[in-house]
């Protein structure tokens, strides 16, 4: 039921979220051939949604292929350390290479985010004590550590304001010309989806990944490079987004097991509703102003993540 | 067949296996016995090749174990270790079908599909084919852990104590399942096993090691003594054998043993 129903609601979200704005839009305009009701659909509504998109997939694929190489159902980019990572390198691209532009911040954040990855694994898994609470707390230090590095590193060079400004997750910035680079997420969805299997192996843990003829280093590599591209992209278009990999990956699981070859499309569009839901709820709540995702995706994630705490619980 | 020659395993600078070389015979069932920290789990784990050894080598139908490639090696020896953590929720079928993926590298096809339809009701497993794993009892996870051990198809099966925390019942059911892969598709299995008595009653062939050395090696007719296994578990053992098999009876020592202790 669920399965069938996901994809109505999906396309019921993105068809109300293009007519949602500050400038009032209906498909009468639309019909009647408005250029200028084709020019909001075209340089700002339709750009939104398609960033909201591919945010929403990314970021849960994000979690669980996260969850899977760390065996732990607790974590995604915001929990990990990779996020703040991410924070760290754009901040350091501002102020060593200023003129480098939007690329060169994204290698940056890729770079640190990516090194810091591999550094909570490999942290991870040198672990004695195996405790399901204990990792995520781990990578909450971790990425508090991270994190006061780069405010300090902000306060040092008087960016601090205009860091967090840009860092809380906001998709009002997004317009034609700005945002191409979220694009770079296909990709990365299609490379996931051909390596579904592997992922869902790497879950199994190292012995038995060896076992069954999988290089686990260059896969869970692989796995984080993945992560980090999709984290460094997501944080330099619409800034830090929290718990959508969270929980979209968790609650999909609870319904339809681990099998990614099996979950990945639904985890993608339900990541992707949620994103777009939120990003509506934002958008109506003050009317005419907005409240960025960040907030309204960190409020409703961390409702449905306490949920999901007490439902398995029991 | 699988050949060991001079193996020698040390962690952090202490030796757990020295000087070992063995041969295991094809399509039989070897257990290997002994007691704890004797290096049985180290042994099928450098087999398993998920240690490396310190020195020595290990042949794989005659080709050193250390040349071939993970993926190639994944279609030569399939390895069951027990899961404590394990905590992905897949289905019983989804899982076994994980064990084809040495063969499908993912993509699964008729012969992959059989194959995992032969396993899982090899081990009567199939009215549990959409159960989750995580909801499963303890003998069940084990049966479907088997049965993806078993779906990839390998000459060598590898088993770290698979009757751990099993109920009789299901001990029984697996040493089964063993002796009918190897009787009828000939298949080599090793396991390592604390039971004697199901080593014993259930095994060709039997290894004892004892600190990090071979003890004995042979036949279960010629090795299971009562000697032999006094002087391997420092316990006093009686061995009665009935046409229905063996009972090695270790449980309270001989009238003449208690003398011998108390005096």
């Amino acid at each position: 039921m669920i399965r069938r129903a996901l994809p109505l609601l999906f396309v019921l979200l993105c068809s109300v979220s293009l007519l949602v704005g500050v400038k009032q839009l209906s498909w009468a305009q639309l019909f009647a051939g408005s250029t200028d009701a084709w020019l909001t659909l075209t340089a700002s509504r339709l750009p939104r949604l398609a960033a909201l998109v591919l945010a929403g997939v990314g970021l849960s694929l994000c979690g669980v292929i996260l969850q899977h190489i760390v065996r732990n159902k607790f974590v995604e980019p915001a929990t990990t350390g990779g996020l703040d990572a991410a924070k760290l390198g754009i901040l350091l691209a501002l102020t060593l290479t200023p003129e480098a532009g939007a690329l060169g911040r994204m290698l940056f954040a890729l770079v640190f985010c990516f090194a810091c990855s591999l550094l909570f694994v490999a942290i991870i898994g040198r672990l004695r004590v195996q405790h399901s609470v204990l990792v995520p707390v781990i990578g909450l230090m971790y990425g508090s550590v991270l994190s006061a590095i780069a405010e300090f590193h902000a306060y040092r060079h008087n960016i601090l304001q205009n860091m967090q400004g840009w860092l809380l997750g906001d998709f009002s910035r997004v317009v034609q010309g700005n945002y191409e680079v979220i694009y770079l997420i296909l990709p990365i969805v299609l490379l996931t989806y051909l390596y579904a299997q592997r992922f869902t192996v790497l879950g199994m843990g190292q012995d038995t990944a060896r076992n069954l003829g999988i290089n686990y280093v260059a896969t869970a590599s692989l796995g984080l490079l993945l992560v980090s591209v999709t984290v460094s992209v997501t944080v330099i278009c619409v800034g830090a987004i929290p718990f959508v990999g969270l929980v979209i990956p968790n609650l999909v699981a609870l319904q339809f097991g681990e099998n990614l070859q099996r979950t990945l499309p639904i985890i993608a569009l339900s990541g992707a509703s949620l994103l777009v839901a939120c990003d509506i709820l934002g958008r109506v709540l003050i009317y005419p102003f907005e409240v960025p995702i960040g907030l309204t995706a960190g409020g409703l994630g961390g409702v449905l993540f306490l949920a999901l705490i007490l439902w398995t619980r029991r | 067949m699988i050949t060991l020659k001079h193996i020698h395993k040390a962690y952090a600078g202490k030796t757990v296996l020295h000087n070992v070389s063995v041969q295991f015979p094809t399509r039989q069932l070897t257990s290997l016995i002994g007691p704890n920290g004797a290096g049985k789990s180290t042994l099928l784990m450098l087999i398993a090749r998920l240690l490396k050894p310190c020195s020595g080598e290990i042949l794989i139908n005659g080709r050193n174990a250390a040349h071939y490639r993970v993926s190639e090696y994944a279609r030569q020896v399939a390895t069951l270790r027990q899961h404590p953590q394990f905590s992905l929720r897949l289905t019983l079928e989804e899982l076994v079908a994980f064990g084809r993926f040495p063969h499908s590298r993912g993509a699964l096809n008729e012969e992959d599909r059989q194959q995992i339809d032969t396993a899982i009701g090899f081990l009567g497993l199939d009215h549990l084919r959409g159960a989750y794993i995580d909801e499963l009892s303890g003998g069940q996870r084990q049966m479907a852990f088997l049965a993806m051990t078993i779906a990839q198809q390998t000459d060598y099966l590898l088993l770290d104590e698979p009757l751990n925390n099993l109920d009789m019942k299901h001990a029984v059911q697996i040493m089964r399942a063993l002796r009918r892969l190897c009787d009828e598709q000939g298949r080599t299995v090793i396991l390592v096993v604390h039971d004697i008595n199901f080593a014993a009653n259930y095994s060709d062939h039997i290894l004892a090691l004892q600190g990090g050395a071979v003890r004995f090696c042979g036949p279960v007719a010629e090795v299971v003594t009562r000697s032999r296994l006094q002087a391997l578990y420092g316990l006093d053992f009686e061995i009665l054998r009935s046409e229905r098999g063996f009972v090695c009876n270790y449980f309270n020592p001989s009238d003449q043993e208690r003398e011998h202790e108390q005096g």
